[in-house]
């Protein structure tokens, strides 16, 4: 192996070595497990919902957002919508819902990498994951805002409503529309997975920094 | 380098095996779970709408109370709007808050409007009407849709566009009403309606190709194999012409088995048949039930035969009919009925199978009793065991048990014949007793509690009265009597109890359908409202006040049915995008959203148009003179009373569009000129902006 190489990799250790302190070397492989478990069981989950509410719709109108698809009252609220000229809502987001699955996947195989690089580059592979639940909810909030701002200045009420942007979490106020958006069971899911995953990390840098500074210090003695 | 092989695999393997596992369909995973989270919209249950939560549900249970400050409020307003306790309590029995559904729902004919009227009980709020034989245009019935039902109704050389709707007749299982259909009749022109109840629209007219008049119509059996038409006013035949001399000869009553196909949810002519009856009129009919089931009851008037002649100075109807003490209960045997017309054994008049009175005589399927003279109604108690019999011209009530009846067909317990040879069974041998109720006895109907209710129209009143045999255990009072009456304003024809007419009564309330207001309500002019009253019949005993007064000023209705209102299960939405009403399936020439079009060929143009708050597509559509065109148009709403209307102005056309809703009509366009077409229904805030214009280009002459 190359000396870059094993500086990536960092240093190998033997069966045998880690289970003279299994809760040291194999805890936190058994954490990023979890981990991945947490995010695949989250992609069947919601992550977003949002409720619309108006005088005229006792029941409400619900959107839910999975990690590939947006579900609910779609037609409904597109029907409104082009009244205020907003594009579909299936217009929004349509590569990360293609891409989102696929993306889910890449990350668990990054996620899973990382626990056999014993070097502080583990942080690079398990980044996407960790920092999944916050892109979801940045992309949404771009999403939101670049609906509410590119209004066809055609539309039928295009001088009567301003751009706005609906809040990703939390309440907001379009026409006579009341719109509450909350995070789904699926993020909140992912952000666990997120935290696990963090914390394995540290227990994984913990268990091999001592090793990798002293591989390091064998090299230099060489 | 060495590697950790065996943690490595067992690391991997198992997220990996859940992503081979569940990795490849999770698009339709993810769908299938949002779609089961969410109900969504796209494909709704067959319900037809979505519940997320339950309108009209009473809120959260919790114990009302009164502060003094409510109770002086109370005090003043009674003391202002000189409102009693027991107005009070009326209000508190009938008032819905906003929001909150009733509990029973009433179908009632229209009478002579042609119509049905669904009425909201407690809070007798008109719901909605249901166009069966009249025109109706905020249906959009009759002016480019549903003009083909209302031709099925029509005769050779008349269209016929009114009817005088009598007894509507919800579908039973078993005896009770399921919810699925309404059947009417309409009296004037001898014709029955299929009315489905997923989407409250008529979808069949039958008219009855022997007669002209009818007047038992509908009532079914328990499992609505078959929905009865009973006749009225004889008449020769076929549309035959015959002079009132030769009225014994030629005239001729009749009933006919309409066979119900539920499937299909219409009539199915080819298995249905009648049975040729003596030219009494023959009035209400009421199928046994339970004890009597596979028997119909109906009663007659004119045994005398009167043929009328005021004009010539002989004895006018209103006298004719009405000499003789007895007229007759027909008795009639649906098996045996049934088994000659397989068998073969009828005539065909205008094509249709008639079992002939010899037949009837011969096969041993119909009978008479006595009853008092010119009775109305005939009605079968909830468990079979008796037949009541109103008086009307008596003031008793005569009720039959249909056990001795039974016994004394079998026995040939007959008193004499009529004189078309048809057994009278000896009274006193099917008689179980009779009731003295007051003037005017009219129709009855029953509660869970042992008590029959008849309506007295002379008396203005509604008397309860108790039913012996395993009722008498029900009440405290003494079998077969009267035990109380409220007055009512004014002339009470029928009355409804709730599901009263089923094996299962509810009891709870009473409608009666009084015939005059007269003071009751603001005059609107010479004609007044008919007022259906409310009672309360909850309590036994002789507590049965009137707690609602409810002006009907749309039509003349004569009878009604109260069904639990949970036993109905509407769409509130068509179930997809295309549907069509009258075959109740998608409708493969709907035009779909991106595919509309006019297509030309010839003379003939079809217009492919779609609807959506709040634009027709196209909004352009040009014809030349004389083209025949047929046109399309779906609503692509899924938004519960999300309804579009569509009208060309000068061209008499008018729909409803109801969200899913396919609809197409025909027209010629005969008319030269410029004709916006709009919505007709308010649907949204740019409801004025959903218009277009048909062009209609002259012809070169």
């Amino acid at each position: 192996m190359s000396p870059f190489l094993s500086r990536v990799f960092g240093p190998r250790v033997s069966p045998e070595f880690v289970r003279a302190d299994r809760m040291r070397y194999s805890l936190p492989p058994l954490m990023l497990s979890l981990a991945r478990i947490a995010l695949v069981v989250s992609v069947f989950l919601p992550y977003w919902h949002m409720t619309l509410e108006a005088p005229q719709y006792p029941e409400g109108l619900e959107l839910t957002a999975y990690v590939n698809q947006l579900v609910g009252d779609v037609r409904e609220i597109d029907g409104l919508n082009h009244y205020i000229g907003m594009r579909k809502l299936n217009d929004a987001a349509s590569l990360e819902r293609a891409m989102g699955v696929w993306m889910v996947i890449a990350m668990l195989f990054l996620v899973e990498g990382a626990a056999l690089v014993h070097s502080r580059w583990a942080l690079l592979l398990v980044l996407p994951a960790l920092l999944f639940p916050l892109g979801f909810l940045v992309d949404l909030q771009y999403w939101l805002y670049s609906h509410g701002h590119n209004l066809d200045p055609t539309a039928p009420l295009s001088s009567s409503v301003k751009p706005f942007v609906p809040p990703a979490l939390g309440i907001g106020n379009i026409g006579q529309f009341r719109t509450i958006a909350s995070a789904g069971t699926g993020w909140y899911l992912a952000c666990a997975s997120s935290l696990l995953t963090a914390s394995a990390l540290f227990f994984h840098r913990r268990a091999y920094k001592p090793l990798y500074d002293r591989m390091l210090a064998e090299k230099a003695s060489i | 380098m060495k590697t950790n092989q065996s943690k490595f695999s067992l690391a991997f393997a198992l997220p990996l095996a859940m992503l081979v596992a569940v990795g490849a369909p999770l698009p339709v995973i993810g769908v299938g779970i949002a779609r089961s989270a969410m109900a969504a919209p796209q494909a709704p249950p067959t319900d037809g709408g979505k519940k997320k939560k339950k309108i009209g549900a009473a809120k959260e249970e919790k114990a009302v109370e009164f502060t003094p400050e409510n109770m002086a409020q109370l005090q003043k307003l009674a003391n202002d709007r000189k409102l009693t306790p027991d107005d009070l309590m009326a209000a508190a029995k009938t008032f819905q808050p906003s929001g909150r559904h009733d509990e029973y729902i009433m179908f009632a004919s229209g009478g002579h409007s042609g119509q049905v009227f669904v009425i909201g009980v407690p809070s007798m709020r008109l719901l909605r009407s249901i166009a069966v034989f009249t025109p109706e245009p905020w249906q959009g019935y009759g002016y480019g849709v549903g003009n083909d039902v209302l031709k099925e109704g029509d005769i050779p050389n008349q269209e016929l566009r009114w009817g005088d709707t009598h007894h509507p007749a919800l579908s039973e299982t078993k005896g009770d009403y399921d919810g699925e259909f309404l059947f009417i009749g309409d009296k004037a022109n001898a014709r029955l309606a299929v009315i489905d109840l997923r989407d409250f629209e008529t979808k069949q007219i039958v008219k009855n190709p022997i007669t002209m008049s009818d007047h038992g119509a509908a009532f079914v059996t328990p499992n609505t194999d078959y929905v009865i038409e009973g006749g009225q006013y004889a008449v020769p035949f076929g549309n035959a012409y015959a002079t009132s001399d030769e009225y014994q000869k030629s005239y001729r009553g009749m009933v006919t088995y309409w066979k119900f196909d539920r499937a299909k949810g219409r009539i199915d002519m080819s298995k249905s048949f009648a049975l040729e009856l003596p030219p009494y009129w023959q009035d209400l009919f009421d199928a046994g039930k339970l004890a009597s089931d596979g028997l119909i009851f109906g009663n007659s008037f004119n045994s005398e035969l009167a043929t009328g002649g005021i004009e010539l100075n002989k004895p006018p109807f209103e006298a004719g009919t009405t000499q003789r003490d007895m007229d007759y209960l027909h008795i009639i045997d649906t098996k045996k009925a049934e088994a000659a017309f397989n068998a073969g054994k009828f005539e065909k008049v205008n094509g249709f199978p008639v079992i002939k009175i010899e037949t009837l005589i011969a096969e041993g399927i119909l009978f008479f009793a006595p009853e008092p003279k010119s009775p109305h109604g005939v009605d079968v108690t909830p468990n079979g065991q008796y037949v009541v019999i109103a008086g009307k011209l008596d003031p008793h009530v005569t009720v039959y048990s249909t056990e001795k009846i039974k016994k004394a067909i079998a026995e040939k317990k007959f008193s004499s014949k009529d004189s078309y040879g048809i057994p009278i069974l000896d009274f006193d041998a099917v008689m179980e007793a009779q009731v003295e109720l007051g003037l005017g006895p009219l129709h009855t109907q029953f509660d869970d509690k042992g008590y029959a209710y008849t309506s007295l129209f002379l008396d203005s009143a509604v008397s309860r009265w108790t039913l012996g045999g395993e009722y008498s255990s029900l009440h405290p009072e003494q079998p077969w009597k009267l035990v109380s009456k409220t007055p009512v304003q004014y002339n009470i024809g029928h009355l409804c109890a709730a599901e009263g007419d089923t094996v299962s009564p509810d009891g709870k309330y009473l409608i009666a359908m009084n015939k005059w207001a007269i003071d009751r309500f603001f005059p609107t002019g010479p004609l007044l409202a008919q007022n259906f009253q409310l009672l309360d019949i909850e309590q036994g005993g002789t507590a049965m006040p009137v707690i609602y007064d409810s002006p009907i000023g749309v039509g003349e209705p004569h009878y009604c049915q109260m069904i639990k209102a949970d036993k109905l299960h509407p769409w509130t939405i068509y179930p997809e995008i295309g549907w069509d009403p009258q075959t109740q399936a998608i409708d493969p020439k709907a035009p779909k959203p991106g595919q509309e079009k006019v297509v030309r060929d010839g003379k003939n143009v079809e217009v492919y148009m779609t609807a959506v708050r709040s634009h027709y597509f196209p909004e352009n559509v040009e014809v030349n003179e004389g083209d025949n065109v047929t046109w399309h148009i779906t609503s692509m709403e899924r938004t519960m009373d999300a309804t579009h209307g569509f009208c060309i102005g000068g061209y008499n056309i008018n729909l409803s569009l109801e969200p899913g809703e396919a609809a197409t009509f025909h027209f010629v366009a005969n008319k030269a000129g410029v004709y916006p077409y709009y919505c007709t229904e308010f649907c949204s805030a740019l409801h004025l902006e959903m218009v277009g214009y048909f062009r209609v280009k002259p012809a070169v002459h």
